[in-house]
């Protein structure tokens, strides 16, 4: 009995050091030589500095009205109920939803064709069109608020989401752009030669040979244009006035400009906020560095 | 394979003429959307904005508006105390927000570079608030920094400090508390890009370093810190120029106050342009701007000497 005890016993400290003979191996790589606590202390730390923000809307979400406890217990949903219902944030969803999949969608399809076009061929205002993507990295969309709105009033825009839509696409084009191109270029153009050998004509030589190899930058590059798009502010809070038109983050501006802030319909408000672009994000974390890694700006 | 290639190559030459028909307006064809809506949402309206900066426009007192020379400019230079504060503001809160955010998002990116347990789930929560936008960052920090229930109550619950403080419309300590709210989500941009960046450091350079016996610090001074050197460079600007036009989060943080402590020029700008309807002076004041933006960019490259050594 002891005998196997002891054996039973002795076998999970034997498991333990079985990674042990791996280290050795990695030697090369100075960086992994590191002691764990110069890791785990700063990341602690700093973890703790993310992380308590996001507890603290939480908690303001789930606990009662008035309620100072610092667990969300007794747990309650009204409050996401109200937001949801009284202060229209079912109607503000949908119209963020729509506003970030079709900015997803136009700029990742313009993006795409400029892009290749970047990418694989030589025409003449080529470096005036590059410089011109580079130049508009430094005008800010917020100086532009006035005459942005007056063109919307032109085309008679104004109240509608598309005067959103094409603003957020406009500004989020030349990035998408310059990163697009950088991958494509990062797909040998001999892989397209061959598909042309075999008979293919050039859309289906990209379709089927560059697009797929694309993947990760496209994530990554539309998943930024949606998340940017639900996230933005200023351009729904400026073009938008009617209140069943206006997206997310005009709605919580609304709630927490208000004279006395219901601090727990912020806080439901807030987290109906987070939750698509949380989903998004854990989705793509993986594609996220790998797709910057190959699209890194320097290409 | 080279053979095999080299005897498939002759017929290419006229497929790939055939494949590539219209190679003269293709490109065209393929820029033309992105150029069209860039021309017409971008260029357009900077030019308008150059166009007002010279004219008084205010839809508000019609019987004023038309040409003005440069009065708006002499206007802001001159007679304008509000502009000088909002531009060294504006200067002050580029410096410490990027020089802060390159600081810890470099360590960051250092450390869940390495290899350890849980370092999936550790990068994930770390950039988390990457993703977070800058209203939903105010809407977070407004409750945290709240006089009633915020974390300074819990705090005097344990003796530090007193109740009642309410950071944000304190003026001494409105600016880094605001600076404490928008580190925490511009972080993890840097810890992203330079995380990105890290990946293609050789290691093969570490491995000669060690057998040189170079200490850790010195193969981070002298291998990693130059690899990272052009990414840090752009990353940097790109992120000053964003930091400098992006009015989300003060705008709905501190708008801009308490008693202007806290308005950049931008969201100077959005107030002259959108509350005060005053569209010249804030096109004049947005001509400054772009000019400042575009100054020191320049004078960034040069002096960082960006891309110099590949060259």
């Amino acid at each position: 009995m002891s005998t196997l005890k002891e054996v039973g016993a002795v076998a999970p400290a034997a498991r333990r050091p079985a990674p042990e003979p791996q280290r050795p191996a990695k030697k090369g790589r100075a960086w992994d030589e590191a002691p764990r606590w110069q890791i785990y202390l700063p990341l602690g730390i700093y973890l703790l500095f993310t992380l308590i923000p996001f507890y603290w809307i939480l908690l303001f979400a789930l606990r009662p009205a008035g309620s100072t406890s610092l667990v969300p217990w007794p747990m309650t949903f009204d409050h996401f109920e109200k937001v949801w219902t009284d202060r229209s944030f079912g109607t503000y969803f949908q119209n963020s939803v729509l506003v970030g999949v079709a900015t997803l969608v136009m700029t990742t399809l313009i993006a795409l064709a400029g892009g290749y076009a970047l990418a694989r061929f030589n025409f003449k205002i080529k470096r005036a069109f590059m410089l011109g993507l580079l130049c508009s990295q430094f005008v800010p969309g917020a100086l532009l608020l006035v005459p942005l709105f007056e063109i919307f009033a032109e085309l008679q825009l104004i109240n509608s989401l598309g005067s959103v839509i094409l603003a957020e696409t406009v500004f989020q084009l030349p990035l998408s752009m310059i990163l697009i191109s950088n991958f494509i270029k990062n797909v040998p153009y001999s892989l397209e030669e061959a598909a042309w050998v075999d008979g293919c004509n050039r859309m289906t030589a990209f379709r089927i040979v560059v697009l797929p190899l694309l993947r990760p930058g496209l994530i990554a590059v539309g998943s930024f244009a949606f998340v940017h798009s639900w996230n933005h502010f200023l351009f729904a809070l400026m073009f938008l006035n009617n209140q069943d038109r206006q997206t997310i983050p005009v709605g919580l501006n609304t709630l927490m400009s208000a004279d006395s802030v219901d601090l727990g319909a912020l806080a439901a408000g807030g987290i109906i906020a987070a939750v698509p672009v949380i989903v998004v994000f854990a989705f793509i974390q993986k594609w996220l560095i790998t797709g910057f890694s190959a699209g890194a700006v320097k290409g | 394979m080279a053979q095999a290639a080299a005897v498939a190559k002759p017929p290419a030459p006229p497929r790939r003429r055939r494949a590539s028909a219209t190679p003269r307006k293709l490109p065209y064809l393929l820029i033309a959307p992105a150029a069209l809506l860039m021309l017409g949402f971008i260029a357009y309206p900077v030019l308008s904005v150059f166009y007002y900066s010279l004219q008084d426009y205010n839809p508000t007192k019609p019987w004023r508006n038309g040409y003005a020379g440069f009065d708006n400019f002499v206007h802001a230079f001159t007679e304008d105390p509000l502009f000088w504060d909002t531009l060294v503001f504006s200067a002050q809160w580029v410096v410490v927000e990027v020089g802060l955010q390159l600081l810890f998002g470099l360590a960051l990116a250092l450390i869940v570079n390495q290899t350890f347990v849980g370092r999936g789930l550790g990068r994930a929560l770390v950039f988390s608030p990457w993703a977070v936008s800058g209203v939903l960052t105010s809407a977070i920090w407004v409750l945290l920094y709240n006089s009633q229930t915020g974390i300074t109550r819990y705090l005097a619950d344990m003796g530090i400090g007193s109740y009642g403080t309410s950071w944000l419309s304190d003026p001494s300590t409105v600016f880094p508390a605001a600076i404490v709210a928008d580190l925490w989500r511009g972080v993890p941009f840097f810890a992203i890009l330079i995380l990105a960046d890290l990946q293609s450091v050789s290691k093969d350079l570490y491995e000669a370093a060690e057998v040189d016996g170079a200490s850790r610090l010195k193969q981070f001074w002298h291998i990693t810190l130059p690899h990272l050197k052009d990414a840090i460079i752009l990353s940097t600007l790109l992120r000053a120029v964003w930091e400098f036009n992006n009015v989300d989060l003060l705008y709905t943080l501190t708008g801009g106050g308490p008693a202007g402590e806290t308005t950049t020029l931008p969201l100077y700008i959005a107030n002259t342009s959108v509350d005060a309807h005053n569209f010249g002076y804030a096109s004049a004041l947005t001509t400054v701007a772009f000019v400042i933006l575009l100054f020191c960019s320049t004078v960034y490259l040069r002096l960082s000497k960006f891309g110099g050594e590949d060259k």
